[in-house]
């Protein structure tokens, strides 16, 4: 297969009422990539993941998943192609009420007729691509917060997709599960050559193990490139954003009327 | 002045607008549904899963519950019959009541209260965890496979919790009138089932109770998928799904009596 | 909790929930009385049966015997026929008389059944040849009217006492 782009987008916005989140969004994601998207938060980071996911409509320009524009599918065709991506939630979104092992199975059985002999095979093997087989008849209440993302990673390549979206997979994790989980998503990117999108604010364990990085800032992209340029940017939002400086372009204060005006103490000044 | 007029008038618009656009939307909802619910006929262990937790969980509270409503319903009907002479129709008093009102109507709002609101809370816990959206994203309707075999669980589960809580209902009267006041085995079975008719009574305390539970699940399903996605949201919903079933069980209750129940002894 | 445990508490909830239903169905109403023993009919004549419904109770000695299953109207001798079904536990005389009670001032109408001394019991299809019709209320009180005008009457002269 040539290496042709898997996802493109093309002038993608989405507005919410006349809030605008996201505007001109153009960015290229090549097969078998770990790539980036960082930004602070709520900068239309999980926006951008839901507009390729097709969970929500752009209100100007597209998205392409592997040549289609996703918007335009019907359900069925969305459902379709859905079956190729998946997505990891920010707390893994495991169904409570299933084990870990049918968490994992859950979409086999669904969109498979596999024999039950062979969804444990399939189950145990991807549980153990992330270490956790010991792990498959807990429940998910039982798990803690890096194994409940462990077992959310087997289940998201349970019917090995093409491309997988991480959302903030690294929020709330201690150090180890940090990097246990961050080589587990390079890894398995390379192993099963899929493709992956991390959405993350956290710079300094995605830069360890992506290839290219995107920053959003306001809805628009304010810079890009791969890891190297990123930490050698002289440019201030990167430079403010990778070494996590408390004022720069990204100012402390949300924008606001003059202080001294809110506090009313204007008159009593002049 | 007239500004505020104004205002107020606009927030009345608002309110029926919104009310309109959210019956809507639930009843498209209900359509919705019922129209995916082959999947859960097709995969019945689904809907076996909802039964344990919307019928079997019911149960303790449904069999207590018609107990005492049976020992007191034995108590006041003895102590007002006896006044006639008519203590031996206490059978007859208790059974019909439960048959026709008490066991449909207290049934369906004990179980508005325990399975409505579970079921509200676990489908609103599922869509705050993301589950739901997860669950689209694995290309798997949510409505098909979350919504709809707890929809059927609780409609098959309604009339049979009622049905027990009449029987326990009679054999808590019969406890009380019975055996502990004296009233004559005989004369409350046979007046009993002299008086309660198997088609006009007992039917149509059936049907009531189907009606119930269509109308407390589909409340219960509802609340919960529309619930916001937060504590405050599932909270509210749970709470709203118990308030809107008793409205909708006593009212619907009172149109089914009127339709039912007229004429003949 | 495992799914075979599961599946015996639902089985064991739908189970409890029909034999529920069919107790209501047969305990507490009225669709076991009259079809669960066996049972044999007969046939009696009646002037005038009143309010007597169909499922009306028979009985003998205030205990219920059978049940009224059908009534019909004999446009030959212009009597009402009621068809009983009594249960084969009781036998009773050939010279049983069948009168239509009422229970209590205002109750409900019933057959009440009293055994005469006959050897032979009546069987399946036989008629009750002595019957006595229900008391209506209005033709009580209408005799009761006359008897005291024919009373009055008598004594003032003897002549006819059809008065009204």
């Amino acid at each position: 297969m040539t290496p042709e782009a898997l996802i493109e987008t093309k002038d993608l916005g989405f507005s919410y009422g006349d809030r605008s989140i996201l505007k001109g969004i153009d960015i290229t994601m090549s097969r078998g990539k770990v790539i980036a998207i960082m930004g602070g938060s709520g900068s239309g980071k999980t926006t951008l993941l839901r507009l390729i996911g097709g969970a929500i409509r752009p209100s100007s320009g597209y998205v392409k998943f592997a040549g289609k524009i996703v918007h335009e599918q019907k359900r069925d065709e969305l459902f379709q192609m859905r079956r190729k991506m998946s997505m990891l939630f920010q707390f893994g979104a495991l169904f409570t009420d299933l084990s870990v092992f049918d968490n994992v199975a859950f979409q086999m059985r669904e969109h498979t007729d596999l024999p039950e002999s062979m969804i444990r095979d399939l189950v145990l093997m991807k549980l153990q691509a992330v270490g956790l087989r010991g792990a498959h008849d807990l429940m998910p209440a039982e798990l803690s917060g890096g194994m409940a993302r462990r077992v959310a990673l087997a289940r998201s390549i349970a019917l090995d997709p093409v491309l997988i979206m991480y959302d903030e997979p690294f929020t709330g994790l201690d150090p180890i599960s940090l990097t246990v989980i961050g080589n587990l998503i390079r890894r398995l990117t390379d192993a099963l050559g899929m493709t992956s999108i991390v959405v993350t604010h956290d710079v300094q364990e995605s830069l360890k193990i992506v290839d290219y990085v995107y920053f959003i800032a306001d809805g628009v992209i304010a810079a890009h490139g791969t890891p190297d340029e990123v930490r050698g940017s002289v440019a201030p939002f990167v430079h403010q954003f990778v070494h996590g400086e408390e004022d720069g372009p990204v100012s402390f204060h949300y924008p606001a009327q003059a202080y001294a005006r809110d506090l009313k103490l204007e008159g009593s000044f002049a | 002045m007239p500004r505020r007029i104004v205002i107020g008038i606009r927030g009345v618009g608002h309110r029926v607008i919104d009310s309109v656009w959210r019956l809507g939307y639930a009843s498209r909802f209900f359509l919705l549904t019922l129209l995916k619910s082959g999947t859960s006929f097709r995969r019945f262990g689904l809907i076996i899963r909802e039964l344990y937790f919307t019928g079997v969980l019911s149960l303790v509270i449904i069999v207590v519950s018609g107990l005492f409503v049976g020992m007191v319903l034995g108590l006041q009907g003895y102590e007002t019959l006896q006044r006639f002479g008519a203590e031996s129709a206490v059978g007859t008093m208790v059974a019909l009541s439960l048959v026709r009102e008490l066991g449909p109507v207290v049934a369906a709002l004990l179980f508005a209260s325990r399975a409505g609101s579970a079921i509200t809370a676990e489908i609103g816990l599922m869509k705050a965890t993301d589950q739901l959206a997860a669950m689209e994203m694995m290309a798997v309707d949510p409505i098909a496979r979350v919504v709809a075999p707890r929809f059927w669980a609780g409609v098959i589960s309604m009339p049979l919790l009622a049905a027990m809580f009449s029987i326990i209902g009679v054999f808590g009267g019969y406890m009380v009138a019975v055996v502990l006041i004296g009233v004559d085995e005989g004369s409350f079975w046979s007046q009993m089932q002299d008086a309660v008719d198997f088609r006009y009574d007992i039917v149509n305390g059936i049907i009531k109770t189907c009606v119930f539970g269509v109308a407390v699940t589909a409340i219960a399903v509802f609340e919960g998928y529309d619930a916001a996605p937060t504590a405050e949201g599932v909270s509210g919903a749970t709470t709203r799904t118990v308030v809107t079933s008793a409205l909708a069980i006593l009212g619907l209750d009172f149109v089914l009596t009127s339709v039912m129940f007229r004429g003949m002894s | 909790m495992q799914r075979t445990t599961m599946d015996l508490w639902v089985g064991v909830f739908v189970m409890a929930g029909i034999g529920a239903l069919l107790l209501l169905a047969l305990k507490v109403g009225n669709l076991g009385t009259y079809s669960s023993a066996a049972s044999y009919t007969l046939t009696g004549s009646f002037e005038n049966i009143g309010g007597l419904k169909v499922k009306a109770p028979v009985k003998g000695a205030g205990v219920v015997v059978g049940r009224v299953t059908d009534i019909q109207f004999n446009t030959k001798t212009y009597d009402a026929v009621v068809t009983l079904s009594i249960d084969n536990r009781y036998q009773f005389p050939k010279d049983t008389f069948a009168s239509i009670l009422t229970s209590g001032l205002l109750g409900e109408q019933y057959i009440g059944l009293a055994a005469g001394g006959d050897e032979t019991a009546l069987k399946n299809g036989d008629k009750i040849m002595k019957t006595n019709s229900a008391m209506v209320l209005e033709e009580m009180i209408g005799r009761f009217l006359f008897d005291k005008a024919s009373e009055n009457k008598k004594t003032d002269d003897d002549k006819s006492g059809n008065g009204d």
